[in-house]
């Protein structure tokens, strides 16, 4: 295990080099945020009969944007699908067919380590963002739906981690992944609920969503946090975060496997 | 002056050449990009249509008229990224590895070899099925523009290229003295995110910032307003002109100021 904590250190000083760099990230992403605010107020303005859209009012739909960009921060692949591709069509992966070291394991400790730092630097931009809309942050009902959010969040984490890794194991077969990339990514964008919050869709569709992998890598766990997604429903989305998690962690594997066999190590 | 003109169109008659067998060279992933850019796009207009099942007005503005000022943005921006987005993209790396000493050597305006490089040929099929949306909504909001409006609906949307042209190529000069710019000038691509919004959903100082600072306001919306017989009074499209023809005067200052502090790299 000990290798491994060296591997997340190493990664924390790589990305450290990048610290200005997620500052600025952190901090643009936000205008488009700030954006999405301004619509959803102009929207609720023109409704003058019925403050509400499917449950939320105003204040609601502020909390579910500043949760998405908080839960964001935590649990989004930056550039690791990226790296990865990256590393086999470069033939990068020699070395780890050679050394005791697995590279699956290797890629998870450099996401940690890349998460904690942009974390830390974006701390900076989103804090005074969520400070400046306080009245909207809402802390969660109690101490159980923040266990249940915490231990939600980190299978997020892991979820997207490993539909990345799955997506990124392409480079075995084809020279140019960024548009399966940008495709996978998209879904997740509208489906996962980074746009919008799924439950304002109708209900047939937000409940076939439901058994797709997207929510879980956004929309489950805010909605958890908001205490929008409770009782049976809360469990049986957890058991489906968990399936999806491991189909994913088992893809991963079974899809490097394959690829190793045809890969032909290139540069070296 | 004519004949250095004629000189500049054959140049680039041959780097449009160029592009072509560059593209057909990848012709799946040609069509992979233009079906990435499509979805995007789709799932554009289905946000506008989710808000929609809930309201029928956004600060005064219809479903229909929200879709085709989308469709004006997704037009701009691909008409954007046709001609220049690949190639302002490539600036930083052209710093970094000192590849731009090629072409400051070059008998040519540094400028216009460094944004017209390459042309991305997804960008126009992009652009035509933006055209398709507009169409569609100007129809279903049987908004029939008038044949003077048809004329300078194209000079708004230049205008609009222009202006985020110089503003791109202002924030890649930036990797003159960064080296490492490429994230900020990803982060450009988060502010067509404002232009695709009606500009009467802001306020304050958002609202003037972008519209007097960096004009996001002004790009999409004038030429939706102009379909859309919204335009009252000449006002804003003057100012998109305005604002176009200052950010690229202030885009050619900031270009000249970084050459000046152009080192070059290794050799």
């Amino acid at each position: 295990m000990k290798k491994y904590w060296h591997v997340i250190n190493i990664g924390i000083q790589n990305t450290l080099v990048y610290r200005i760099n997620f500052l600025f990230r952190a901090s643009f992403a936000l205008i488009p945020l700030i954006a999405t605010i301004y619509l959803w107020r102009a929207v609720f303005a023109s409704k003058k009969g019925d403050p509400s859209i499917v449950g939320y009012s105003l204040a609601g739909m502020i909390s579910y944007y500043l949760l998405v960009t908080i839960v964001d921060a935590f649990t989004a692949v930056n550039e690791d699908d990226w790296q990865i591709a990256a590393d086999i069509k470069d033939g990068n992966i020699n070395q780890f067919l050679l050394k005791p070291i697995d590279y699956l394991w290797y890629r998870l400790c450099l996401f940690f380590a890349g998460r904690a730092i942009y974390v830390v630097a974006a701390a900076v931009p989103v804090g005074l963002f969520v400070f400046f809309h306080r009245e909207y942050f809402v802390l969660p009902a109690d101490l159980p739906t923040l266990a249940i959010f915490v231990l939600s969040i980190t299978m997020t984490a892991l979820l997207q981690f490993f539909m990345s890794y799955t997506m990124a194991m392409l480079a075995f077969w084809v020279l140019e992944v960024s548009t399966f990339i940008f495709i996978l990514f998209a879904f997740e964008y509208i489906a996962g609920g980074h746009l919008f919050p799924l439950d304002i869709l109708p209900p047939l569709v937000a409940k076939l969503l439901n058994f797709t992998p997207f929510p879980y890598q956004m929309f489950f766990p805010v909605g958890i946090y908001l205490g929008r997604i409770t009782g049976a429903e809360l469990w049986q989305g957890m058991f489906i975060q968990a399936s999806w998690l491991l189909i994913f962690y088992g893809l991963a594997r079974t899809i490097w496997n394959r690829g190793i066999r045809r890969y032909t190590a290139v540069g070296g | 002056m004519f004949k250095k003109f004629c000189r500049y169109l054959e140049i680039y008659a041959a780097l449009w050449r160029n592009s072509v067998i560059r593209e057909m060279g990848f012709k799946s992933n040609f069509v992979l990009w233009i079906f990435v850019e499509m979805l995007w796009f789709v799932l554009q207009i289905s946000f506008i249509a989710v808000i929609y099942q809930h309201t029928d007005r956004i600060a005064s503005w219809s479903k229909w008229e929200v879709v085709l000022l989308v469709g004006v943005s997704h037009l701009v921006q691909q008409l954007f990224s046709a001609f220049v987005f690949t190639n302002v993209i490539q600036l930083s790396e052209l710093v970094r590895t000192g590849k731009l000493d090629f072409m400051l050597l070059l008998p040519i305006n540094t400028r216009f070899l460094v944004s017209f490089r390459q042309v991305d040929l997804g960008g126009f099929v992009n652009s035509a099925s933006a055209l398709v949306v507009i169409i569609y909504s100007a129809v279903q909001l049987h908004a029939v523009p008038t044949f003077l409006q048809c004329l300078i609906f194209p000079v708004f949307v230049l205008a609009a290229m222009i202006t985020h042209y110089s503003l791109m190529l202002i924030l890649a000069s930036s990797s003159f003295i960064t080296v490492r710019a490429q994230g900020i000038v990803w982060g450009y691509y988060n502010l067509f995110n404002i232009s695709r919004l009606p500009d009467a959903v802001f306020r304050g100082f958002f609202k003037a910032f972008f519209t007097f600072g960096i004009p996001m306001l002004l790009v999409a919306n004038v030429p939706a307003k102009l379909i859309l017989q919204r335009l009252s009074s000449p006002g804003q499209a003057l100012l998109l002109m305005l604002m176009a023809f200052i950010c690229f005067s202030v885009s050619e200052l900031v270009w000249r100021a970084s050459l000046r502090r152009y080192t070059s790299a290794s050799s």
